[in-house]
C-alpha cells in the first residue's frame, strides 16, 4: 500500500500513551504494525515458558527510549548515576554470592528459570531507581488495580461498585484457575513447583490482559471525582458570594443616602470576606485568644454603633477567665467610645508583655471630665473599673474635654 | 517640595478602580504625574518622570511593591516610597519597608489622612500606621540572640514608647505632648526605628514576618 511505504518507519520506542508498565509492548507492536495485545500475550507466554519474556521486556524497557525522548533509561543511568556504580556493583556481588550459595546447597529450581528472572529483577530495580514520575506512576497504578484483601470499601457510587464486583470476580477466576493448574500438575510431588509456576503465570497473564480495562476505569473515576470536587468548590464560592457580598452590595445601593450605614456595611463585609478568603482552612478565628476575641468584640461594636474600630495587637495569649473579663471590659469601653465620643474611629491596642496584658481604647472625640460624671451613671464604674478590680486588674480612664478619652485596662 | 507646595505623586496599583479612587480622593492636594499597573512599566515611568513620592501597592504581580523599590532606588535615590496595602500581611509590609519604603498605610485610610501622609513622606519624614507600629513592636519584642550589631538589633526604651503610642492611636503631636518632647524628636525616633527596621540583620525579623500570616 502506498500510504504505508511513504510513511516513515516508526522509530522503535516505548509508547507514552498506551502503556501498562513501561509501554514496551505497545511500542514494539507499533513498530511491527501489530495489535499491542498480541505482543503482550507473546511476552507473557515467553515469561511463563522459561522466563525469557520477562528478560526481553526488561531489557527493552531499559534500552528503548521513551517516545519523544532520545535517551533510554540505560543511557541516562550510565551518564547520570555514574557515582552510584560502586554501590550497585557491591550489592550485585552480594546477591550473586547468596545465589551461588543457595545453588550449592541443592535447593534450586532450574537454571533456565532463575537466571532470566534474576536479571529481570535487577533490571526492574534499575528502572525503578531511574524512572521518571510517569513510569513510576504507571507501575503503581497497575499495582493499585490488583485485588487486595482488607482494603476499605471505596466510596459507593455505581462505577466503583461495578469495579469492585469485577475485581472480586477476577480474584475468583484467578484462584480457581490457579487451584486447577495446581491440581493438574501435582499428581507427582516433583511437579509441585511447576504447578506454582503455572499459577503465577496465569495470575500475571490475566493481570496484564485485563490491565487496560482497570487502568481506563481508574482514570475515568479520578477524572470524574476531580471534576465533581471542582464544581462543588465553585458552587461553594458562588453561594458564599451570593449570601454575603451581593446582599451587602444590594443593601449599600438601597442605603446610598446614609453614608454612615454604607461605611459600616462595607467594612463589615470587607472583614467578613477577608476572613473567609484568608482563614478558610484554619480554625475559625473564634474567641480563643486575646487578640482574636478583641477583634471580634471590635467587629460587634462596629456593627452595632456604626463607627470604625481598628484593633492592633502585639503578642497574644490564650483566653482564660481573667482575659475574658479584660475583653468584656474593653468591649464596654469601645461601646462607650462609640456612643458618646462623637469620633468615628476608635483605636484599640492590646499588648502582652512580661506576663501582663494591657488594652488601650482610644478615641479623639468630645471627652469628658471624669470628676463631673453623675454618680448614677454606673456604666464606667461597674462594668469597667469594678470588673477589672474583681479579676485582679485595674482600669484607668483618662479624658480631657475636647481631646478624647483613653481607657487603659491592665490585668 | 515643589514650588506650589503640591507633592508630585506617582501611583502604582494593579487595580484601575483603586487608582481612580485615590486620584479622586486626593483631588488637588497633590499633583499626580502618572500611574502604572505593573512592575516594569512602573520602574520605567518613575525613572523618567522622577516624582517625589510613589504611592505603592504592596501586592503586584511579578514581584510586588518590593520589586518596584528595588528597580528604582539604585538609579533615583531621591524618589520616596509610601506603601499602601489592603492585605496587612506582615511579611509583605516588612518586606516592602525593608526594601526601602518610607512608610506604610492601609488602603482604608481617609483622603485627607493620605494626603497628609504623602506630604510628610515628601518632606523626608516617616509614616508609621498603627498597624506597622504594632508589627515592629512585635518583631523586635523577642530577645535578639547573638547579634552582630546590637545598636541596630534593638529598640531603645524611648523608641518603644513612641511606637506604643502610635499603636495606641496617638498622632505625633499628641505623642510629643505625652512624652514631653518636641514633635521633631518624635520624628527622629520614628526615623531611627525605620532605619533599624531596614538595616537590622537580626534573622528573627524575617522569620517573624513569615510566621505571622494575616492579621
Amino acid at each position: 500500500m502506498s500510504t504505508q511505504t511513504t510513511r516513515p518507519a516508526p522509530r522503535l520506542s516505548r509508547s507514552r500513551n498506551d502503556r501498562l508498565l513501561g509501554g514496551v509492548c505497545a511500542g514494539l507492536a507499533r513498530a511491527m504494525g501489530l495489535d499491542p495485545l498480541i505482543v503482550r500475550v507473546a511476552i507473557v507466554a515467553l515469561t511463563v515458558a522459561g522466563g525469557t519474556g520477562a528478560l526481553v521486556y526488561v531489557a527493552a524497557w531499559l534500552l528503548l527510549p521513551e517516545e519523544g525522548s532520545d535517551r533510554s533509561l540505560a543511557q541516562s543511568a550510565a551518564t547520570d548515576r555514574g557515582k552510584d556504580l560502586g554501590e550497585v556493583l557491591a550489592i550485585g556481588a552480594i546477591v550473586l554470592g547468596v545465589i551461588l550459595l543457595v545453588r550449592s546447597t541443592g535447593i534450586w529450581f532450574n537454571d533456565a528459570l532463575v537466571w532470566p528472572l534474576l536479571l529481570a529483577g535487577v533490571g526492574l530495580a534499575v528502572i525503578w531507581r531511574q524512572a521518571g514520575a510517569e513510569d513510576r506512576s504507571s507501575v503503581l497504578r497497575v499495582v493499585d488495580r490488583l485485588p487486595r484483601p482488607g482494603t476499605a470499601a471505596p466510596p459507593l457510587d455505581v462505577r466503583s461498585r461495578r469495579a469492585a464486583l469485577a475485581r472480586v470476580a477476577l480474584g475468583v477466576v484467578l484462584v480457581v484457575s490457579g487451584v486447577g493448574a495446581f491440581l493438574a500438575a501435582s499428581d507427582a510431588f516433583s511437579a509441585v513447583r511447576q504447578g506454582l509456576l503455572a499459577t503465577a503465570g496465569i495470575v500475571a497473564g490475566l493481570a496484564l490482559i485485563t490491565g487496560p480495562f482497570w487502568v481506563r476505569m481508574g482514570r475515568d473515576l479520578t477524572q470524574e471525582r476531580r471534576q465533581r470536587i471542582r464544581s462543588e468548590e465553585r458552587a461553594e464560592v458562588a453561594a458564599h458570594l451570593h449570601d454575603s457580598v451581593l446582599q451587602t452590595l444590594a443593601l449599600i445601593q438601597r442605603n446610598a443616602d446614609d453614608p454612615r450605614a454604607v461605611v459600616t456595611m462595607a467594612r463589615r463585609q470587607e472583614r467578613e470576606l477577608r476572613g473567609w478568603l484568608f482563614e478558610n482552612d484554619q480554625e475559625l478565628p473564634g474567641a480563643d485568644t486575646l487578640a482574636a476575641a478583641l477583634a471580634r468584640a471590635g467587629e460587634e461594636v462596629e456593627g452595632l454603633h456604626g463607627v470604625s474600630i481598628d484593633v492592633v495587637a502585639v503578642g497574644d495569649l490564650p483566653l482564660d477567665d481573667r482575659l475574658r473579663a479584660l475583653v468584656a471590659a474593653a468591649r464596654e469601653a469601645m461601646v462607650n467610645a462609640a456612643k458618646w465620643s462623637g469620633d468615628d474611629t476608635v483605636s484599640v491596642y492590646a499588648e502582652v508583655r512580661d506576663g501582663a496584658a494591657s488594652v488601650f481604647v482610644r478615641d479623639w472625640g468630645a471627652g469628658f471630665d471624669p470628676a463631673t460624671v453623675a454618680p448614677d451613671r454606673h456604666g464606667v464604674r461597674e462594668s469597667i473599673v469594678d470588673r477589672m478590680a474583681r479579676h485582679g486588674g485595674h482600669a484607668v480612664v483618662r479624658s480631657t474635654q475636647g481631646e478624647g478619652t483613653e481607657v487603659e485596662l491592665r490585668i | 517640595m515643589t514650588v506650589n507646595n503640591r507633592p508630585r505623586v506617582f501611583l502604582v496599583d494593579d487595580h484601575e478602580l483603586f487608582r481612580s479612587g485615590v486620584r479622586a480622593e486626593l483631588g488637588d492636594a497633590v499633583d499626580v504625574v502618572g500611574e502604572a499597573s505593573e512592575v516594569w512599566a512602573a520602574v520605567e515611568m518613575i525613572l523618567e518622570r522622577r516624582p517625589e513620592v510613589v504611592l505603592l501597592d504592596v501586592h503586584l504581580p511579578d514581584g510586588g511593591g518590593r520589586a518596584v523599590v528595588q528597580g528604582v532606588a539604585p538609579h533615583a535615590p531621591e524618589v520616596r516610597f509610601l506603601a499602601l496595602s489592603v492585605s496587612d500581611a506582615a511579611e509583605d509590609v516588612i518586606g516592602v519597608i525593608r526594601a526601602g519604603a518610607r512608610g506604610y498605610v492601609t488602603k482604608t485610610i481617609s483622603g485627607p489622612e493620605l494626603a497628609d501622609a504623602i506630604r510628610r513622606v515628601a518632606d523626608g519624614d516617616v509614616v508609621f500606621s498603627r498597624r506597622l507600629a504594632g508589627f515592629v513592636l512585635d518583631a523586635f519584642a523577642a530577645s535578639p540572640g547573638p547579634s552582630s550589631d546590637p545598636d541596630l538589633d534593638q529598640l531603645t526604651a524611648r523608641e518603644q514608647e513612641v511606637l506604643r503610642l502610635i499603636a495606641r492611636g496617638y498622632p505625633y503631636k499628641a505623642i510629643a505632648k505625652e512624652l514631653v518632647i518636641s514633635a521633631r524628636t518624635v520624628e527622629t525616633h520614628v526615623s531611627s526605628v525605620l532605619h533599624k527596621l531596614q538595616l537590622s540583620n537580626r534573622h528573627d525579623l524575617t522569620r517573624w514576618a513569615t510566621e505571622r500570616r494575616l492579621i
